[in-house]
């Protein structure tokens, strides 16, 4: 033992900040050489990629009290659904359809929704905060359905026009407009995210979810903490939900699913869990291989899906940005 | 000296069992006291009792002159009543370094601060060295605590305690699985601790007792039965009754 103590090679106090701010800002570039190529390599999907954006908010939003805080949901959709409609309300019945003030909107909305779900979820550990996160959703599903006069109920909400983006970018029919503004607020959210996970607040939450009791023991707030990143974690998914009901126009109860909710789960599984990486990761390969698979077969494709999911959890526990994460530092851990 | 923690005629029975009967315990700044007690003797409802993770029956506990008896765990170790635990609990994936900033940024009031790094601050990054240069913990700063070996893990949980500046200190058996040749460094930390600090270790191991502590209080089936010198303790016909039980009672008897 003393042994191994011994031979423990003394590590320089290393400068982590600019080796962090470089790789973030790597990933932003990434992130926007992606979106780039989308555009060009999709011309005629581009209302997909701009759902797909919307979804990785709710996915990244997902990440940060599952990935980061060890909270298990599935109704998480109701945090988005809340954003969205929130979003929508607002352009169909009180006239505010400037695109920032409807996000703002959302991202209220969200923050409410997040409130109110977080303090009704936390109450529970383990299977029973599941079973309550997926009441939580019912209901707000429920509420949405009764409240026709405001939300349009089954029908959905129709009739959302924005006005264009600083009164020259008109939300056009080829989703052009849509998507250069949800490229450009996922990767705001995301720039935010990777500092808020890196704040001391971020810190606490990675300690809840390794060790409630001794974050305890030195004096904070489990449950206030948790809460607390339950509400960032609405703002994040109301953003999603608005950016959805702006670029679709419409808002309908499945963005109050729990199929939704699910889904956006297993979509941060498939991507790794504890990273917003893994969340954009899993966000994009999930929804493009379904879009793919259900257009190349239509009548399997949900089994190709699930087999692919399947295999994921069984091979790569980890999500494909965890799992590629563990190669590359075996393979760094082999060269040196 | 004012006393800065005080214990007074705590009870506590589950049932009908009464685990802790009229304990009180005083300690004044500075004090080393030892808590012992054989298996069963209600070491663990006694220090759950007064952290506030069980409510007394009756009884009350004063910490620096104010009454913390109704308060729940958290907000007592706000007031500087500060515990470490038996078998560590830190977290796997932080580094040293990172557990004990977050202790003195929650310290401060600053761990629920959304923006910022805490190595950009250079209070805390000044006041974490300082601490891992005490505990001799340098050189494994930024290892992730998994990785780094019990002995450490242990020097790395006193480090947790002294970083939220407490007044009293309840150590739980710190040095417990910690290989032989280690608990030199482990004694070492023990005796470097604050010389304003109250301590109450609750600890197996004599050895350690006797060197570490200058008062020792015995536990026995839940009453206090002995508060007195080390010296002492060992010459206590009680002590030893409840220790070797009713044969060497019987013997002494016969």
């Amino acid at each position: 033992m003393a042994a191994v103590e011994h031979t423990s090679i003394a590590k320089p106090v290393q400068s982590a900040r600019p080796n962090w701010l470089a790789r973030d800002l790597i990933g932003v570039a990434v992130i926007l050489a992606v979106a780039v190529l989308g555009y060009f390599l999709f011309p005629n999907n581009l209302a997909l990629l701009t759902r797909i954006l919307a979804i990785a908010l709710l996915v990244l939003s997902i990440d940060l009290v599952t990935g980061f805080c060890g909270v298990a949901t599935l109704g998480h959709a109701a945090l988005f659904g809340a954003g969205a409609y929130a979003a929508g309300i607002a352009a169909v019945h009180w006239g505010i359809t400037d695109p920032f003030l409807m996000i703002v909107i959302g991202a209220v909305g969200g923050a409410v929704a997040g409130l109110v779900s977080g303090a009704v979820i936390l109450r529970g550990h383990g299977l029973a905060q599941l079973v309550l996160s997926i009441a939580v959703v019912h209901l707000f599903h429920e509420a949405a359905n009764k409240a026709s006069t405001y939300t349009g109920g089954s029908d959905g909400l129709a009739g959302i026009s924005p006005d264009p983006i600083f009164g020259m970018f008109g939300f056009d029919l080829w989703g052009r407009t849509a998507y250069g503004f949800a490229v450009a607020l996922l990767v705001i959210v995301f720039v935010l995210l990777r500092l808020l996970t890196r704040s001391p607040f971020g810190m606490l939450c990675r300690g809840i979810k390794e060790d409630p009791i001794r974050v305890r023991a030195m004096g904070a707030s489990v449950h206030g903490t948790l809460l607390k990143m339950y509400v960032i974690s609405g703002v994040v998914a109301g953003i999603g939900g608005a950016l959805n009901a702006i670029s679709t126009q419409v808002v309908g109860l499945d963005s109050l699913s729990f199929t939704l909710s699910a889904e956006s789960l297993v979509m941060l599984v498939l991507g790794g869990t504890g990273s917003l990486y893994g969340a954009l990761i899993g966000t994009v390969s999930f929804m493009w291989f379904e879009d793919f698979v259900s257009a190349a077969n239509p009548f399997h494709w949900l089994t190709i899906v699930g087999a692919l999911l399947i295999a994921v959890v069984l091979f790569a526990p980890r999500g494909l940005y965890g799992s590629a994460q563990l190669l590359l530092e075996r393979f760094r851990g082999a060269g040196k | 000296m004012s006393a800065v923690f005080q214990v007074q005629n705590l009870k506590k029975a589950f049932g009908g069992l009464a685990v802790t009967q009229d304990v009180s315990i005083t300690l004044n700044p500075g004090d080393r006291v030892a808590l012992i007690g054989p298996n069963g003797a209600g070491k663990t409802t006694f220090v759950n009792l007064v952290t506030g993770h069980l409510v007394p029956d009756s009884g009350k506990v004063i910490l620096a002159g104010n009454d913390v008896t109704s308060l729940g765990p958290t907000p007592r170790v706000r007031q500087g009543l500060v515990r470490s635990f038996q078998v560590t609990r830190l977290f796997p994936d932080m580094t040293p370094e990172e557990h004990l900033a977050l202790a003195v940024l929650q310290r401060t009031g600053r761990s629920g601060t959304i923006f910022g790094h805490y190595q950009a601050k250079p209070d805390v990054m000044a006041e974490v060295a300082e601490l891992l240069h005490t505990l001799g913990l340098d050189h494994i700063a930024t290892r992730r605590v998994s990785e780094i070996a019990y002995g450490q893990q242990r020097l790395l949980e006193i480090a947790l305690a002294l970083a939220l500046k407490p007044k009293v200190l309840l150590l739980d058996e710190p040095a417990a699985g910690v290989p032989q040749s280690d608990t030199p460094r482990i004694e070492a930390a023990l005796a470097g601790l604050p010389s304003d600090l109250a301590v109450l270790m609750i600890e197996h191991d004599m050895d350690l007792v006797f060197r570490f502590a200058k008062r020792v209080i015995v536990l026995a089936a839940g009453a206090i039965i002995f508060d007195g010198s080390p010296a002492d303790v060992t010459k206590d016909a009680r002590v030893r009754e409840a220790y070797l039980g009713s044969y060497a009672n019987d013997r002494s008897a016969a």
